[in-house]
């Protein structure tokens, strides 16, 4: 992986609304970013702010009254470039698992209860591969299921004869099994104790490294976030407020609400002191004026409630949108309008 | 005096089936006493089905032990009468993990604070008993004007689990039980609850059970911490003690696998063993030794003792039998687990 390596998913201004009876909601409000071969992107933000919905959209599995409004998201593969937005339905099928797989939020309810393990990733091999062998598509099966540290003969059963991490674990080997450039894990360990967490996620990790394939991480959990990716883009209400790589935003967050998030978060160090974040997430179906987290941010200008701030890139690669940094960028627009490209560091931890 | 709370070797026999033939051990040989002098947060951690929510259940009395007494104020919790059950049911208080579920979403959220004030006559007029709802959601951080008249669903989870501490406030308890009580809110919401919960202890003396799998938490809110495997204790201590130096294997498997949001800790630096289909042979011994990277022949045939090594520290391992023999407690013990 070198630091100007091409992306292998490219998100431009991506706009997903709910049409609701209450109203528009816009759940994804004009997202960018790009994501680097084997890099893992970890996206944190508060239950609400769009990021599962976000996932969905790639994946193209928005339902109504949801409906991708506009932008574009280019995935890179050896066939060429593919924007998944423009694909139909019939291609895009062809993609999911293929290119861009997804492993849902609580594995649990994602698996088909009356069907074994082993149908169901036949089904998913048939549905790419028709023309392949049984046999083959087996060993396929046995092969994902290895990698996972699950033994064949979990092939022979049914999803309630698993525990809850060896659920997560076949959903992961499913999503795995195509190969795909790109995979979109929600929450992947939300509902497991920390010690299964911590197998699912090393499990995850290492598949991950094996494929090169890239990993977008959904989660709320911090802690998580610190110890598997590379890069966090926090989001709120519907946009990404900062991505940084993951050592910057741990330890010099710049926008505002990054750093309460931040603040927030109890370590082994500041035991016993607390700082909560101040007020409440905005409703999506009536923003606040200009930039959505002004009603809870300590350094409010008046120029914040106006109009929403732009995103501004920093020279070590950071993206915030924020003004606090866009005056400092006064004259150089130039840098403003460029979004920097991935730039995992090095020596991040194996 | 007589303790606030003492469990004394308290089990819990789940049964099913004709004849109750199925039986599952929830809890077993547990100790626990909690004074009322020194308030304390005590966090009870431990897996899913470690028998933590069952402590939580047996300490509020909605449920029975097979083995052993829960004693309030030196008498059994399942034998108080008139009004010495409306004061235990006063003084012990609960805040559970589902924000959305304790709330009937048609009241408005005054309801679930009007209630214990009828209940209790708490308040002599409706004045009076608005005035003890305000200080009550002002003590939490809450702003009255904000929450008050209002239906659940306008409220954030943070918010409602807030209110919930607020109602337990209200009663003036002795002892709070809190299960999971921030696993539900977005972590940028969890400090505001834990703090209420540290005021609760300094402000108004309440001890707590806390109740969490999330060790993060129990080490930033807890001053002690129970440590359940399979139902048994298997190390209890001060919290900073446990955490930074843990003594039981399964304690060290559990706190190496805490996620810190911090980039300069490496997670997972130590190995762990394979757990998936290896805890169905049979074992008379020590529920973790099918788990245990230092398990020995004896591990599997006797549970270990409860071995103490220090006044506020008991570990139930093998391993620390030599290092307990040198600890002679002078006097016998007010807190942690025997």
């Amino acid at each position: 992986m070198t630091a100007n390596a091409m992306p292998v998913l490219r998100v431009r201004d991506l706009r997903v609304t709910y049409y609701t009876d209450a109203g528009r909601v816009a759940a994804v409000n004009g997202v960018s970013f790009d994501l680097a071969p084997g890099e893992r992107l970890g996206l944190v933000g508060e239950s609400g702010c769009g990021k599962s919905t976000l996932a969905l959209a790639l994946m193209r599995m928005i339902k109504p009254p949801g409906r991708i409004e506009s932008g574009s998201a280019v995935v890179r593969t050896a066939q060429g470039e593919i924007d998944l937005l423009t694909l139909d339905e019939a291609a895009m099928r062809k993609v999911r698992l293929s290119v861009i797989s997804y492993i849902p939020q609580g594995a649990m309810n994602a698996l088909n209860p009356v069907l074994r393990v082993e149908q169901q990733m036949l089904d998913a091999l048939q549905a790419h591969m028709p023309q392949m062998p049984r046999r083959e598509m087996l060993a396929r099966a046995e092969a994902a299921l290895e990698s996972v540290e699950l033994s064949r003969d979990v092939l022979r059963r049914y999803p309630h004869e698993l525990s809850g991490g060896m659920k997560q674990r076949v959903c992961i080997a499913i999503g795995i099994l195509l190969s795909p450039r790109v995979i979109i894990a929600d929450e992947p360990t939300s509902a497991l104790d920390v010690v299964v967490q911590r197998q699912v996620m090393e499990t995850l990790r290492r598949v991950q490294e094996q494929l090169g394939a890239s990993l977008i991480l959904i989660g709320h959990d911090m802690g998580l976030m610190a110890q598997v990716a590379h890069r966090v883009a926090v989001m709120y209400a519907g946009q990404f407020v900062e991505i940084s790589p993951v050592h910057a935003m741990f330890t010099q967050p710049l926008h505002p609400y990054a750093q309460a998030l931040i603040q927030s978060l109890p370590r082994l160090e500041n035991r016993g002191v607390f700082h909560g974040l101040p007020g409440m997430a905005p409703s999506l179906l009536r923003l606040p004026s200009g930039c959505a987290f002004h009603p809870r941010c300590a350094y409010v200008m008046d120029a914040c409630r106006r109009e929403a701030p732009p995103t501004v890139s920093t020279p070590d690669g950071r993206l915030v949108q924020c003004y606090l940094y866009a005056a400092a960028k006064e004259g150089e627009s130039a840098a403003m309008q460029e979004r920097a490209s991935p730039q995992p560091q090095e020596g991040m931890r194996a | 005096m007589t303790p606030l709370l003492e469990l004394r070797a308290v089990g819990k026999v789940y049964t099913r089936g004709v004849f109750a033939r199925e039986r599952v051990v929830a809890l077993k040989g547990v100790d626990l006493v909690i004074d009322e002098s020194r308030p304390r947060i005590i966090a009870v951690a431990g897996e899913s089905g470690s028998g933590k929510s069952t402590l939580g259940l047996l300490v509020l009395g909605f449920l029975q032990p097979t083995e052993g007494a829960v004693l309030y104020r030196g008498k059994r919790v399942d034998a108080l009468r008139g009004a010495e059950y409306w004061r235990f049911r006063r003084e012990v208080q609960a805040v559970f993990q589902d924000p959305f579920a304790v709330f009937n979403p048609f009241y408005k959220v005054d309801h679930l604070l009007q209630v214990p004030i009828e209940k209790f006559k708490l308040a002599p007029s409706r004045q009076a008993a608005r005035l003890m709802m305000e200080d009550a959601l002002r003590a939490v951080g809450l702003r009255p004007e904000e929450v008050l008249g209002r239906f659940p669903h306008q409220l954030s989870g943070g918010q409602r689990q807030r209110i919930a501490v607020a109602r337990a406030l209200l009663l003036k308890p002795r002892l709070l039980v809190a299960d999971e009580p921030v696993s539900m809110v977005d972590a940028s919401l969890r400090a505001t609850i834990l703090e209420s919960l540290r005021h609760m202890r300094d402000a108004h003396g309440v001890s707590i059970l806390y109740i969490t799998h999330d060790l993060t938490t129990a080490y930033h809110v807890a001053d002690e911490i129970l440590v359940l495997y399979a139902g048994r204790v298997v190390e209890s201590g001060e919290v900073e003690a446990v955490i930074r130096a843990p003594k039981h294997p399964y304690t060290q498997l559990l706190i190496d696998s805490i996620p810190w949001p911090d980039v300069s800790r490496v997670w997972g630096a130590a190995p762990m063993t394979k757990r998936d289909g290896t805890e169905a042979r049979a074992n008379t011994g020590c529920r973790f030794a099918p788990r245990c990277p230092a398990v020995m022949p004896r591990c599997w045939q006797v549970p270990p003792p409860t071995y103490h090594l220090g006044l506020r520290r008991a570990v139930a391992c093998y391993l620390y039998e030599q290092e307990a023999e040198k600890f002679n407690p002078a006097e016998p013990q007010c807190m942690a687990a025997r």
